[in-house]
């Protein structure tokens, strides 16, 4: 690849790509952030939730006379109050209805029962202690494997004609293709796999503050959102609200991961409270709360089979899935795709035939499953494909690497087309590979590792090598594919060029840590060359940014970083109509290079893009038809997905007294196309290495057979820390993506998807067993050691 | 009940409920809104702040155990318009992405130079660990701290 030289702005920034310091830092180094829970308005309330102790059980009252009367409380809302608006049920973003205030059951632990509004967030829980709530407890469905069971009990009575608890079955491929290659393969290995529930919990939980006017009947919200704008339209359909007197402000976001897509029962209790009160209604939730009632992920309960030839040709996978939902189908995705992206699942590998069924459910657990960096649920289709290779690895007792090697698809596959249909852009898999085994030394690993193995004496940990390869599918997406509730998937950007040659770019995309407000500058000051330090990006208030859907699904990049770059590609050529204005040539006479138009031939003739602005913005005389000024304003519609992808290989050694797991080395070689800033991509990759380790060995949101949950706070569900992550050693190719205008890929979500896989299959590599499933806790490790696998999602046996 | 705690070098005073945690009075009576809530359980570390020079979680200390005593924030690290080199580090490494952890951090790696100034990478992980970070797997802010060590100690060398 040859390197273009980029150059340096007076600040010391590049006019372009290359590592740039964030724009946004100055702000969270003070202390200055300015977070949902930092908002304050004169004359604010405090809403806090009373919650559901039950997973299952009828409501027969609930009496709020004595939170009524404690002195600083200003409004008790409960179920009964919504349905008179009728608020008490909210659509999904799945097409299901879900409860805002519960009025007939509660269907989960720690559902939303009433909310109560008081002059501090002290007293307004200790008014919740005041509502007594009479329950009758019903039976529970806390394993999805129980929930189709012919005495089931019904947990949504609530939907008309409704006798089970099945959401949906759905497939993709071709069954029959696939029945016939694995009649005939020589091997066939087939294994059980859960991906188990696990929660995104960003350091900051969800919260919003509402403020209605009832004067100008202005609704104003900041809140934890990663989609503003949908959220806006949403309030609108939801609650019958004019959407052009709604304001979604969604400030600083202290993380989000998938979990603040949705919108949440706190939220519409703090819209409720605030018109019902008169004054502004803070309500952010605490650590449980979010933990026990938003955005799960994953729960995913898989039958995966691979059929291959005895010398390792993979010739067809078909899976089986049980999906948990929990109790409202409000999964996030694309409606087209009920199980999301799922059906990516054949991943990077050569594989002729394939067929997925999923069947999802319903259960006595909090809704959601679409979150945590999953790009709509490659993340369990790549932690299938990858432990399924293991598990053919481990039959044919063939090394891992190798056999993956056998398998990828090459080069000359590009672009590729799947068995289900999707087409991979642009890839060159085996060099990324490479790459990966020549930074780990894969070799000597294997040497190491086999002469550990041959010692008797030899009482140190057990050594494994553990491989993942991901394909991920990202930038969602082609609107004639792709909405969320009929929003088509496309994103608007407009770029405001002033007359002294500073820019604003809003931006529909919001970022909760990506640091779109560095990106995105330089994303603009490639195409236009003026310093990213003289462009502000502005984003995360829907009057004063255009329409989009918003960060999520390593979206940002892929879609709205085109809209961005189109946008600067336009006011590029409208400043060099300009310029043949001023310079009086033809626009065909014009070259442009570092940010300035000049005559072909004579580059001292010639104006930059900072002389153009002002010249736009003059009253020099422009050709017939142009107007002047040079903003352009842009909707993106992607014309296909973007796929990253990478090699990701770990080291662990395993105590087999105690099966605690060390993470010795992790090496992550990512393609994500040119990276715009390289040190930011690094970021986000070093961030998703770390989830990989968490969910392979820590986090899982258990629950016992009653529907309690067992993973309601931190010191429950476990996240990692420094201690558990190792120093990453990553690695880069850079295959760019064809169709988009820099050729980027996005990355947010990559390392997540991709690394469970290897952390897992490292560990197993360590044990020489074939399966064990997340997380692999040294309670999970010894009883596989033992022959006694655990089943890490459920505390019953 | 009425409390006086010397905050960033100021006295303040208030009068609140006895159960008022310390990240609360910081936050909501003196909008020192730098210190950040995240667990509830002393897990995170978003809360930590220094009470008579020792970082502790604000979140599970009761304002009225810092009566009479020293609270340093996050605030208070920036002086004279030059940002302190833990600061400066935390920038220069990319050691914050949504930018939640750092103020917890910042005050926990301070503590920690001070105590040590030129820690290895393994002492800043053990110092780091009782904060919890989602977005940067860790690394950079473990470099973040090295380049506050390197670049105080250049300062006093020089």
């Amino acid at each position: 690849m040859t390197v273009t030289e980029v150059p340096t702005s007076a600040a010391g920034n590049p006019i372009g790509f290359g590592r740039m310091i964030r724009k946004e830092d100055a702000r969270f180094v003070r202390g200055q952030g300015n977070y949902v829970d930092d908002i304050n308005l004169p004359g604010m309330l405090h809403g806090a939730l009373l919650r559901s102790s039950y997973a299952h059980a009828r409501i027969v009252s609930i009496d709020t006379t004595a939170a009524e009367a404690h002195p600083k409380v200003k409004a008790v809302i409960t179920g009964k109050i919504l349905e008179t608006l009728k608020l008490a049920w909210m659509p999904t973003l799945s097409g299901d209805v879900q409860s805002v205030l519960a009025t007939d059951k509660v269907r989960f632990q720690g559902q939303e029962v009433a909310f109560v509004v008081a002059e501090d967030e002290y007293a307004a829980r200790d008014a919740l202690e005041l509502i007594e709530v009479e329950y009758e407890p019903l039976g529970v469905v806390a394993d999805a494997r129980r929930a189709l069971l012919p005495d089931a009990p019904l947990i949504r009575d609530d939907l008309e004609g409704r006798t089970d608890n099945k959401i949906y079955d759905w497939e993709a491929g071709d069954a029959a293709r696939c029945d016939e290659v694995f009649a005939h393969a020589d091997v066939v290995v087939a294994e059980d796999i859960i991906y188990p529930r696990v929660h995104p919990a960003p350091m900051e939980t969800c919260g919003a503050v509402a403020s209605m006017d009832k004067v100008t009947g202005k609704l104003t919200i900041w809140t934890t959102t990663q989609a503003p704008h949908a959220h806006r339209t949403l309030y609108a359909l939801v609650a019958g609200l004019p959407e052009h007197k709604i304001q979604v402000i969604s400030p600083d976001i202290g993380g989000g991961f998938g979990n603040k897509v949705g919108i949440y029962p706190g939220y519409v209790c703090a819209i409720v409270g605030s018109i019902v009160t008169g004054a502004p209604v803070k309500w952010v939730e605490d650590r449980s709360e979010n933990l026990m009632s938003t955005s799960f992920a994953r729960d995913y309960h898989m039958h995966g089979e691979i059929a291959a030839t005895r010398d390792g040709k993979v010739l067809g996978l078909r899976v089986n899935v049980l999906a948990d939902h929990g109790a409202f189908n409000g999964v996030a995705q694309p409606t087209k795709f009920p199980a999301g992206f799922f059906h990516i699942f054949t991943g990077s590998y050569d594989y002729p035939a394939a067929h997925c069924k999923v069947t999802a459910v319903y259960s006595n657990k909090a809704p959601g499953g679409v979150a945590y960096a999953c790009s709509f649920r490659i993340t369990e289709a790549v932690y299938l494909v990858e432990r399924m290779m293991d598990c053919l690895a481990f039959e044919l007792k063939r090394d891992p690497a190798e056999l993956r090697m056998q398998n990828l698809l090459r080069p000359e596959q590009f672009p590729y087309t799947t068995p289900t249909g999707w087409e991979y852009d642009s890839g060159d898999y085996p060099r990324a590979l490479t790459e990966a085994m020549r930074i780990a030394g894969y070799d000597e690993l294997r040497r190491e590792q086999a002469a550990r193995r041959a010692d008797p004496s030899d009482d140190t940990p057990l050594m494994g090598i553990g491989l993942s390869f991901f394909t991920e599918g990202v930038g969602a997406g082609p609107r004639k594919h792709m909405d969320i509730l009929g929003l088509g998937m496309a994103d608007g950007c407009e770029l405001r060029i002033h007359p002294t040659g500073k820019a604003q770019l809003r931006l529909s995309v919001q970022t909760q840590g990506q640091g779109h407000e560095t990106t995105f500058a330089q994303i603009v000051s490639h195409v236009i060359g003026i310093p990213p330090e003289d462009i502000e990006v502005i984003h995360g208030d829907t009057d004063n940014t255009p329409f989009g859907l918003g960060t999520y699904g390593s979206r940002s990049t892929p879609v709205s970083g085109a809209a961005a770059a189109v946008a600067a590609q336009r006011v590029k050529e409208k400043a060099r109509i300009v310029a043949a204005a001023a310079l009086e040539c033809s626009v065909d006479d014009l070259e442009w290079e570092h940010g300035r138009w000049f005559v072909k031939g004579d580059p001292e003739q010639g104006k930059t893009m900072q002389e153009l602005a002002m010249a736009a913005h003059s009253s020099l005389e422009l050709p017939e038809g142009v107007e002047g000024h040079l903003d352009a304003s842009v909707v993106y519609n992607p014309p296909n997905l973007t796929y990253p992808f990478g090699a990701y290989i770990c080291v662990v050694d395993v105590d087999p007294q105690t099966g605690v797991v060390k993470v010795r080395r992790f090496i992550a070689v990512d393609d994500c196309g040119p990276r715009i800033n390289p040190m930011i991509v690094e970021g986000q990759i070093h961030g998703g290495l770390a989830d990989g380790i968490g969910m392979a060995l820590m986090e899982v949101i258990a629950f016992d057979a009653e529907g309690n949950n067992l993973g309601g706070s931190f010191m429950d569900y476990l996240l990692p820390t420094s201690m558990e992550c190792p120093s990453w050693e990553l690695g880069e190719t850079v295959t760019p993506s064809p169709h988009h205008p820099i050729g980027a890929k996005g990355v947010g979500e990559s390392a997540t998807v991709g690394s469970p896989a290897a952390v897992v299959n490292a560990v197993l590599d360590a044990l020489q067993i074939r399966q064990a499933d997340m997380p692999l806790t040294p309670a999970a490790v010894w009883r596989a050691m033992q022959g006694r696998p655990l089943r890490p999602d459920l505390a019953i046996e | 009940m009425q409390v006086t705690v010397t905050v960033n070098g100021e006295e303040t005073s208030g009068d609140i409920e006895p159960r008022l945690l310390l990240v609360h009075y910081l936050r909501n009576h003196l909008g020192l809104r730098g210190t950040h809530w995240g667990c509830d359980t002393s897990n995170c570390g978003a809360c930590t702040v220094w009470l008579d020079g020792l970082p502790v979680k604000s979140c599970t200390t009761l304002a009225v155990q810092a009566d009479g005593r020293r609270v340093r924030t996050v605030e208070d690290l920036e002086t004279g318009g030059v940002l302190d080199p833990v600061q400066e580090g935390f920038v220069q490494e990319h050691g914050l992405q949504c930018g939640f952890c750092t103020p917890g951090m910042l005050m926990m790696a301070r503590a920690l130079l001070d105590r040590d100034p030129d820690p290895d990478t393994t002492t800043i992980r053990e110092a780091i660990s009782g904060n919890l970070c989602r977005c940067t797997g860790y690394e950079n802010i473990v470099r973040a701290v090295r380049w506050a060590a390197e670049h105080t100690t250049a300062e006093v060398t020089a």
